[in-house]
């Protein structure tokens, strides 16, 4: 020890200071005696080597070490009194207070089944595409076998942009901007949001998310669109969620089909879907005797009210914080 | 569609139950959202036995009768003198509700208390007889339910009918899909008092007459089929009571016998009628022909409309007398005072009558139906039936053959169906016995035809039009539920993901990372800019434009949360904004990000005594800084009249972040926006940098800016003169003040070597270097303290 230099020395004691002011009854104690002991102090040692020193050095290391000790003096006086007062008034930390916090985002819960439904499907092949949002009535309606001539397109009630131009009322057009632009095998699905002209209520918006899926490809059939429905009704519902399929119609799909999944006692209707069209694979240029392929179309926001028991569609658009603080993961 | 239980019943011929058709029904593609007993008015009143009856003490024409309601004996007084011991009739109790409505109360009559009352049918709901009390004819027990004993207990299934499926408007098509399944064929049911023989209609190109009346058709394409009969003599009064139980089963209004026998016959079989009142013809003729523009007509609901050219009237010899396929005129409607009718039965072009009807903005049960498209095919039947009903219920006979103006007839549709295009589509391989027996239980006639199967399509199934719609006849009537669910081997997809999504993903993390929730606006809102596209039918002006930027809707989203007394307010959101384009070409579409805070920085704490630091711009300029980061965008940020503005590589407009001017309550805090456009949809690869493993060396300068100089500025000098050993220099502190003579900004400079440690000699000379070139350009002196 005599080895180190003074510099050495005054090192070693300051990091010792950093110490006191955490420490207990007990440890002050040693740490007092460690530091300023009248035999062993590590600091009265320093001072008692002075007079060995030449003598302009003695005045710099006296100076520092009178410095250092004050500082040690005061540290320990006023943690030694904490301790003390501490005890005194039997005071341990209550450790029930509350922890120190950082504000939490969530993730809307659209936003999250959106993302849980994709992710699903991924496990089956299917990559994640978009489209616009304003589309003309060309992707909308006639490449998806919907004549506006026929009652079938008063299914939905359309906004307009202006002549040709609507806001799309389904993520379907996709399904036919990606058939012309690819070669099967076609899988797909498509999330965004879709406008119908239907003023707010408890369970209707005139924007909501849906969620469109295709397949294209040869030899695919009813039996591989049953399969893979289920296979997604099994993952995001549970493994022992019932499925129904029951007929329905849609322009752009035959056989169409309604899904249903039972919920409590009843069933839920949770998507519409069917075999591809004919009419719709040739309108995008695939031989629809060679390719055949499935579609379906969910509504996110009405599966979120389900899976939360959100009572109001409106409270998904309303942005209150403390509706959106409940999702915080 | 309402449809009434019984009636499906009679039609196959079988008792159903609702919840049995209701869950066929389903499972066939027509499902029933609701299932309501007929007469619910009724389900309070049950049968009660006359045990005695006695001269009421007090009054002449009344009687006292105990009355057994299979729980007690009472008394009810009675005012019919028909009233006999033994006699079941219907007893409503005290606080039972009569149909319409009245509660019954117990009551005293001349002294005696009444306790109930026992019902005429009149006072049921169920005729028009009010003379005496009904008197019940059957076996059971006293207190049985009276709609269990009366013939009036029934369903009402409203069955939702898909737009492609005409046929399911009526009661025989629904009868039909069910008979198919049920394995019962659909047998119509006699009309009592039908004549056993009606004449048989006479087909001709473009005119014919029928009972002095001249019909003939000049517009075939919007009424390809036109069909007359005429019935004379008959008498128009309420209808007998079957046929108002009919129609009142399905809620249909009962309204006189002529008008109440076509409604049977379009809810039983889909034809619409209509009757004209023959005296009241000009002609009397029928010519059906195109509208004239601004023709004018007063139809049956009274409204005076104007016609045009797209139309097709029916017109006597002076003018329109109906909406073809629409409405009925008021000037032809049948009275009290009709003697003779004219019966028409036609079929109106779809889109026609779906322009027409959307044109005048009325829909009716006859519109709708034409509009789906009618039974070509049927009609000769339809107009049968429908004249030996109007005979049956009103009385006359049939003024000769009836005309059948029908100019080009058209051919049954025939599809060849192939049973390996079957399998390919469903799957699974049908027996062709299968096939075939699916078709022909729903009317199709099937032959072979070289190893594919000829199927005529039915006239009611205008949507039947190609192999894949007789594939899913195939799927629907075997069940879709009989098909397994086995995953085949599968291809992955040739579509590439997109990439935006990933970096919206990234985006999410970061900000609710930095404690911001994720807001979901709607993209529809007021005018923002010159920009904005306009819905050319908006449903409010508050909704009449696509938005051009996020913002404006998270700033409504705060004021909805100080409207709820929420201070901290948090917010983002990722969506796409609009800019109109030409007419006739869609808006160009931008996806953004866009975020607000308002409120304090940090959930507050105890051990700061609760008060916390609110949001200001600093906090909004790093959210800004990370969202460009995150976006992969090599932007340069640069202050404009207070806000940070993110430009891009060639001088766009990229984003921006500041204060915005809210007005919020009082104890609101300032609001902080950013908003930036998602371009770079790249994902950024971080790129490892060796640790180093040498020490730094630290120097802190305390700097003095003159005005007008910028931290940017000094910066950008500091960076570009302290040479290769310069790490980092970041701002710690800042210093205004009158004694240093204006500003002093504090850097921590750290300088190190890779591979060797720094002689303090080498980061004195960095720093001389810096101070000087800071000097020399700026007028940045180093602050003496």
């Amino acid at each position: 020890m005599s080895e180190q230099s003074p510099n050495d020395q005054f090192l070693a004691v300051e990091r010792t200071i950093g110490e006191i002011q955490h420490a207990d009854g007990a440890r002050l104690a040693e740490l007092r005696v460690d530091l300023l002991g009248r035999k062993a102090g590590r600091l009265t040692q320093i001072l008692r080597s002075l007079s060995s020193l030449p003598s302009e050095e003695r005045r710099v290391v006296g100076l520092r070490a009178n410095d250092l000790k004050r500082e040690i003096e005061s540290a320990l006086a006023s943690r030694e009194s904490e301790v003390a007062s501490r005890k005194a008034s039997k005071q341990v930390a209550d450790l029930t207070m509350p922890g120190r916090s950082a504000w939490r985002g969530a993730i809307h819960p659209v936003t999250a089944v959106v993302d849980e439904i994709c992710e699903i499907f991924r496990d089956l092949g299917f990559t994640r595409v978009s489209g616009p949002e304003a589309e003309t009535q060309e992707y909308n309606f006639t490449k998806l076998n919907i004549s506006l001539d026929h009652p079938a397109a008063d299914m939905q009630d359309t906004m307009f942009l202006s002549p040709g131009i609507v806001m799309r009322t389904h993520t379907s057009p996709v399904q036919a901007r990606t058939m012309e632009q690819y070669e099967p095998p076609i899988r797909i699905v498509v999330p965004g949001l879709v406008y119908r002209r239907d003023a707010f209520d408890a369970s209707h918006a005139p924007v909501f998310e849906q969620i469109e899926g295709l397949v294209v490809d040869e030899g695919v059939s009813f039996v591989d669109f049953k399969a893979a429905i289920d296979f997604f009704v099994k993952r995001f519902f549970s493994k022992t969620t019932a499925v129904r399929f029951r007929p329905s119609f849609f322009p752009f799909t035959e056989p169409s089909a309604e899904v249903d999944v039972k919920w409590g006692d009843g069933w839920l209707e949770i998507m519409g879907a069917g075999m591809v069209h004919p009419a719709v694979l040739e309108n995008c240029g695939i031989d629809s005797e060679r390719y055949t392929g499935y579609a379906f179309g969910m509504g996110p926001h009405r599966i979120t009210m389900l899976r939360h028991g959100i009572p109001d569609i409106r409270l998904l658009f309303q942005n209150d914080m403390r509706f959106l603080g409940q999702f915080v993961e | 569609m309402i449809v009434s239980l019984n009636w499906l019943s009679a039609l196959l011929g079988v008792d159903l139950t609702p919840a049995e058709v209701a869950e066929r029904l389903a499972m066939l593609g027509e499902p029933v959202e609701r299932v309501e007993p007929v007469h619910q008015d009724l389900t309070g009143i049950v049968v009660g036995v006359v045990e005695r009856v006695a001269r009421h003490p007090n009054a002449d024409r009344l009687w006292l009768c105990a009355v057994n309601n299979g729980v007690e004996v009472l008394d009810v007084v009675c005012g019919a003198p028909t009233v006999e011991t033994g006699g079941k009739y219907p007893y409503a109790a005290v606080g039972s509700t009569l149909p319409g409505g009245a509660k019954l109360k117990g009551r005293k009559i001349r002294g005696v208390k009444s306790n109930g009352m026992l019902c005429s049918e009149h006072e049921l709901a169920l005729g028009t007889d009010e003379s005496g009390i009904l008197l019940l004819d059957t076996d059971a027990p006293a207190g049985t339910p009276l709609l269990d004993v009366l013939a009036v207990g029934d369903y009402r299934l409203d069955v939702e009918v898909t737009p492609n499926r005409p046929d399911l408007l009526c009661h025989r098509g629904v009868a039909r899909d069910l008979g198919a399944v049920l394995g019962k064929p659909v047998k119509l049911t006699t009309i009592p008092g039908a004549p056993p023989h009606t004449e048989t209609p006479v087909r001709s190109a473009t005119m014919g007459s029928v009972g002095g009346v001249e019909v003939s058709v000049e517009d075939v394409s919007g009424c390809p089929r036109y069909m007359a009969a005429v019935i004379r003599g008959i008498e128009v009064r309420p209808s007998p009571d079957w046929l108002q139980r009919r129609l009142a089963s399905i809620g249909q209004r009962p309204i006189n016998n002529v008008v109440d026998a076509t409604n049977h016959i379009l809810f039983e079989l889909n034809q619409p009628l209509h009757a004209f009142d023959l005296a009241k013809l000009a002609g009397p003729k029928i010519v059906v022909r195109r509208a004239l523009d601004n023709e004018p007509i007063t139809t049956l609901d009274g409204e005076r409309r104007r016609l045009n050219s797209a139309m097709t009237a029916i017109c006597d010899a002076r003018g329109p007398v109906a909406v073809g396929g629409v409405m009925g005129g008021q000037s032809s409607e049948v009275s009290e005072q009709t003697t003779d009718v004219v019966l028409e039965c036609a079929y109106f072009d779809p889109k026609r009558i779906r322009a027409t009807r959307r044109t005048l903005r009325i829909s009716t049960e006859a519109s709708y139906r034409f509009e789906r498209g009618t039974d070509l095919q049927g009609m000769p039947d339809a107009l049968r039936r429908a004249v030996g009903m109007v005979i049956a219920v009103a009385g006359g006979s049939e003024a000769g053959p009836p005309v059948d103006v029908y100019p080009s007839p058209t051919k049954a549709v025939t599809i060849f169906l192939r049973p390996e295009r079957v399998t390919q589509v469903l799957g699974v391989e049908l027996p062709r016995a299968e096939i075939e027996g699916y078709l022909t239980s729903l009317g199709f006639t099937v032959a072979p035809k070289d190893g594919r199967i000829a199927v005529h399509v039915p006239g009611w199934r205008p949507d039947v039009t190609g192999e894949e719609d007789l594939i899913e006849e195939l799927a629907r009537l075997r069940g879709y539920d009989t098909f397994p669910s086995e995953m085949g081997p599968l291809r992955p997809s040739s579509v590439p993901d997109d990439p935006g999504y990933r970096l919206e993903a990234r985006m999410r993390r970061i900000l609710t990372g930095r404690g911001l929730h994720e807001a979901r606006g709607i993209s529809l809102g007021p005018k923002s800019g010159d920009s904005a596209q306009a819905v050319l039918n908006p449903l409010s002006a508050e909704e009449a434009y696509l938005r051009t930027d996020l913002t404006a809707g998270l700033v409504r989203a705060v004021e909805h949360n100080w409207s709820v007394r929420e201070r901290d307010i948090r917010l983002f959101e990722i969506g796409t904004v609009f800019h109109a384009a030409a007419e006739g070409e869609r808006p160009q579409e931008d996806r953004m990000v866009a975020g607000v805070i308002t409120g304090s920085r940090m959930p507050a704490h105890w051990s700061e005594s609760g008060v916390s630091v609110d949001f200001d711009g600093w906090d909004v300029k790093s959210l800004l800084e990370e969202v460009a980061r995150a976006a992969g965008s090599k932007a340069v940020m640069t202050d404009s009249g207070g806000r940070w503005v993110l430009g891009g590589p060639s001088g766009e407009e990229l984003g921006w972040a500041g204060p915005l001017e809210v007005d919020g309550p009082s104890w609101a805090a300032g609001v902080f926006g950013f908003e930036v456009r998602l371009t770079n949809r790249d994902a950024v690869t971080t790129r490892f940098a060796t640790l180093p493993s040498t020490p730094p060396v630290t120097r802190d300068l305390a700097l003095l800016l003159p005005d007008g100089v910028t931290a940017a500025q000094v910066g950008e000098v500091v960076v570009r003169c302290g040479g290769k050993l310069l790490e980092s220099a970041d701002i710690f502190d800042e210093y205004r003040g009158a004694e240093i003579g204006g500003r002093s900004v504090a850097w921590r400079l750290v300088f190190r070597a890779a591979t060797r440690t720094l002689r303090d000699k080498e980061v004195d000379a960095a720093v001389t270097n810096i101070l000087g070139a800071l000097r020399k350009q700026l007028g940045v002196e180093r602050r003496e303290t």
